[in-house]
């Protein structure tokens, strides 16, 4: 917000090249910091739910079909409501979160609840694909159903909640840009007012590479988390780097 | 010990329920290896998992060591599960844990110290012959080795009683040798009760002590392999050691079958059963070992054509059970293949 500060909102008027750094990386710096923020409360409250959800299923540890029915319900609106909707739709509840509807914490409110929505999901089907003897394996080695929720269902689906968060963080950066129209500023807020309302093609240019540019260093990340955290690609992999090592020193040997 | 009284489960309700075990009872003794064995879809998982009361039987009751099971509350399974080592149909390894943390995590269930820990799977690592693949993740182990880290781990708490589901189907001749050997040993050691289920008769023969054979939900036949062995009339003693095939006798001689039906069988009964009858007796084919102690198996002999009743006398003195050969040793083929 206070980059902006020092620019008239007058039509037609550019950005002048040398001015765009200081415009654009505070703004990127606010984008960061509310998909960080949300991301944290996203992935506290969204693994506890998808890992309760699951198991009240048919087939879960403590199956509870009503109970089921009304929490999927729940989340499935959280689920179909356009962001822009759900954000106008709890201004009264983000209010009496955060005392305020603009800025950083008012979005924070609307992007949390979307984004446990979508992570709620993401986090029970991860469950799904575990195989189900894992369970009856841990309970049979004495586990209290916690401890099965842990070692036998989570940890076991850890790369494929990754992949799923790192969706869920794209989205989130998606997410911020729309939230960005209600003041929360941020790299979509700078593009839509700068780059939109004000035709600055210029600024617009430097938004769109920056937003790629985050989402693909998302992607890259949680694509190397997914595959440190399966242990058959990451073993496969050292076995071919050792491999490459050993060539290598034979061909030094030779040499 | 395990005793079963009764256990009936049955799956879904009304028209569509389906009775998977009816009112069944047998009893495994400290120290024995208890084999069931039955075609795909018998029971026997869910044998397995009412014993550890994984499922919840529909009525009857399940006790080991003395303990009724089946009238636990969850907390209290959870309790009595540690002394049940279980080794699953798939080996049920965590795939993103290595062979030790897979055999820690009973230990770490019940909130064993990390050094403690460490000291007990080294142990059992080692007890199962996997001291070197401790780290190695499951991807990286054979089935076999996949099976004995299982096997390990089932044992970290200590179990006085162990259910293995189908720990040795799937695996070549020399891998289930190893594993049969494994539990056999770990019997005499630990003297631990073993229900050992399978579909694979010449792992019964190797393993057991008893046998019982199940099919759709009912024990059909039961007892001590040995017994089972020496009783002519007894399937699932023939489903045991079945008929192979034999050469064809002369023209003018007739095959007969005689089977071990008792303990004392003479080492030289061709030399006495050519004696008793008077004529040459040629030897067509046999099979014939010694299981827990008792020689056991069967032999086609070709004889001259003599009365029936002479031979079947002369045989029964000696302890062999005669019978006219049938056609062709396909039936009884058959017979191992609809027991299996
Ligand atoms: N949860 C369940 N609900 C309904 N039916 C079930 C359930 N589990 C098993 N069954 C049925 O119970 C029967 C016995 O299954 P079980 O898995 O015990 O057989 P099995 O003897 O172990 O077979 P296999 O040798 O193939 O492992 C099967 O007909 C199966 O369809
Ligand atoms: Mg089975």
């Amino acid at each position: 917000m206070s980059a902006l500060a020092g620019f008239g909102v007058l039509a037609n008027q550019t950005v002048p090249l040398n001015e765009i750094p200081a415009l654009v990386f505070p703004a990127l710096g606010e984008t960061l910091i509310m998909v960080g923020i949300t991301m944290a409360i996203v992935v506290i409250v969204g693994i506890p739910l998808g890992s309760i959800i699951f198991n009240l299923a048919p087939g879960g540890l403590f199956e509870n079909r009503s109970l089921h029915t009304v929490l999927s319900w729940v989340i499935s609106i959280g689920r179909s409501l356009p962001f822009l909707i759900l954000m106008a739709a709890i201004i009264p509840f983000t209010r009496f979160v955060t005392g305020t509807n603009i800025g950083i914490p008012a979005a924070v409110v609307p992007m949390s609840i979307a984004g446990i929505a979508f992570f709620t999901r993401i986090v029970e089907n991860s469950l799904r694909s575990i195989p189900p003897s894992y369970a009856r394996v841990a309970k049979a080695s004495g586990a209290s159903n916690l401890q099965v929720i842990r070692t036998a269902q989570l940890n076991e689906a850890v790369p494929s909640i990754i992949g799923g968060l790192t969706i869920n963080t794209i989205a989130m950066i998606e997410y911020s840009a729309i939230a960005g129209t209600i003041g929360a500023g941020g790299i979509g807020y700078v593009a839509v007012t700068y780059g939109y309302q004000r035709f600055d093609n210029t600024v617009m240019g430097v938004t769109i590479v920056i937003l790629v540019a985050t989402v693909a260093a998302v992607q890259l990340i949680g694509d190397r988390l997914v595959r440190f955290t399966t242990p058959q690609l990451r073993t496969s992999t050292r076995a071919g780097s050792r491999r490459a090592t050993t060539l290598r020193t034979k061909t030094a040997v030779q040499a | 010990m395990i005793g079963l009284q009764q256990l009936t489960k049955v799956y879904g309700h009304g028209a569509d329920a389906t009775v998977v075990l009816d009112h069944l009872d047998f009893r495994v003794d400290t120290a024995e290896i208890f084999a069931v064995v039955g075609p795909s879809g018998a029971g026997k998982s869910t044998l397995a998992a009412c014993v550890n009361l994984l499922e919840r039987p529909t009525s009857g009751s399940v006790v080991v060591n003395g303990e009724v099971l089946s009238d636990l509350s969850e907390a209290e399974l959870q309790v009595a599960r540690r002394r049940i080592g279980t080794i699953f149909q798939s080996d049920g390894l965590f795939a993103r844990r290595t062979a030790a943390q897979n055999v820690a995590l009973p230990l770490q269930y019940l909130g064993v110290t990390a050094a403690e820990t460490r000291r007990r799977v080294a142990e059992l690592l080692d007890r199962v012959g996997l001291a070197d693949r401790a780290g190695h993740y499951p991807h990286q182990l054979s089935g076999g080795q996949r099976q004995r880290v299982g096997i390990a781990r089932a044992l970290a708490l200590k179990p006085s009683v162990l259910l293995s589901d189908e720990a040795t189907s799937g695996l070549d001749p020399q891998s289930t040798e190893a594993i049969v050997s494994l539990l056999k040993e770990l019997r005499d050691d630990l003297g631990l009760s073993i229900l050992f289920i399978t579909h694979e008769m010449d792992t019964v023969l190797k393993v057991a002590d008893s046998v019982a054979r199940l099919d759709h939900g009912h024990i059909v036949e039961s007892g001590r392999i040995v017994d089972l062995l020496q009783d002519p009339a007894s399937d699932l003693g023939r489903a045991l050691r079945p008929w192979r095939g034999h050469t064809e006798p002369e023209t003018g001689e007739t095959a007969w079958q005689l089977a071990y039906a008792a303990k004392a069988v003479p080492t030289d009964w061709i030399t006495q059963l050519s004696e008793r009858l008077g004529v040459p007796v040629s030897l067509l084919g046999a099979s014939i070992e010694t299981i827990n102690g008792a020689t056991v198996g069967h032999a086609t002999v070709g004889l001259p054509a003599i009365e029936a009743h002479r031979v079947v006398a002369a045989a029964e003195e000696l302890g062999l059970a005669a019978e006219r050969a049938s056609a062709g040793a396909g039936d009884e083929i058959d017979e191992l293949e609809r027991v299996a």
